[in-house]
């Protein structure tokens, strides 16, 4: 159906965008509810996700297990910096393969667009400055003592 | 590419810090000074990325006096465009499977709305 776009942008930027046929609302539960999320996360055929802990909210944890089947697999560790349901999510992840990469920084925004949604997608590898404020804002929403819950809102 | 330095280029570019030096040498050569600037790491943790990059042929050095700027190889070129499309692929499968999750969605919200 609709095609990916994906750019480079700068020198640590890239961007993906795709156009789906849902509601923002229904786009962000797939990105935030652990038992979509392992439906369609799995990158190439063959792979499952059989661990995908998945806290929306501001400092919550992310996990995500991938297995072959075949004794091949790796994880995936993140934290949630900022959540604006149902427009956007910001979070930072790195892959254990098994050593850790870089902290890679993403945003993920859900723009409506008549019947369907425009999905935009920044990742950015962060440099200091980027890296500091985003500790700061983490700390910042993780004492804030309401938080965004997910369930129940449908 | 035999499977070794298959093995080696993929090994180099499943790291976002080398990527994102492989993004700055398409913009043209650079020294490791330079390279290091944008990043929050030490040269010497950039001259261990080069070195990696390099044993993958995907940059070479030119000499120029006492420095050592490097440049993106004719090979490190075709890894970036190749591990573009293998991301593209992988988010493809990813969102086609997306495409059958949300239409399940719209399904339920459709017979839950009267």
């Amino acid at each position: 159906m609709s095609k990916i776009t994906l750019e480079t942008v700068g020198d640590s930027n890239i961007v993906v965008k795709r156009r789906f046929n849902a509601s923002p609302e229904i786009l962000y539960r797939a990105h935030t509810e652990p038992k979509l999320i392992q439906q369609w996360m799995l990158g190439p055929e063959g792979w499952k996700m059989p661990v995908c802990i998945n806290d929306a909210r501001p400092g919550g944890k992310i996990r995500f297990e991938w297995t072959n089947g075949k004794g091949g697999g790796f994880h995936l560790t993140g934290e949630y910096l900022e959540l604006e349901p149902f427009t956007r999510i910001v979070h930072v992840e790195r892959m254990h393969l098994p050593d850790a990469t870089p902290d890679n920084h993403i945003e993920t925004r859900f723009d409506r667009d008549g019947t369907q949604t425009l999905m935009t997608m920044a990742m950015t590898l962060p440099d200091a400055k980027t890296r500091a404020a985003m500790l700061a804002s983490g700390m910042e929403r993780g004492m804030e003592a309401s938080y965004v819950r997910l369930e129940g809102m449908f | 590419m035999k499977a070794a330095q298959l093995d080696a280029t993929f090994s180099a570019l499943g790291d976002p810090t080398r990527r994102a030096i492989l993004a700055r040498l398409a913009k043209g050569e650079a020294t490791v000074m330079e390279l290091a600037g944008p990043f929050d790491i030490t040269q010497a943790a950039i001259s261990q990325h080069l070195k990696v990059l390099e044993d993958a042929a995907l940059i070479s050095r030119r000499v120029d006096g006492a420095k050592r700027p490097r440049r993106l190889a004719k090979a490190g070129i075709e890894a970036m465009d190749q591990w573009l499309a293998m991301l593209r692929k992988g988010l493809e499968k990813n969102y086609d499977r997306l495409d059958k999750v949300i239409a399940t969605l719209n399904q339920q919200q459709k017979e839950e709305t009267p």
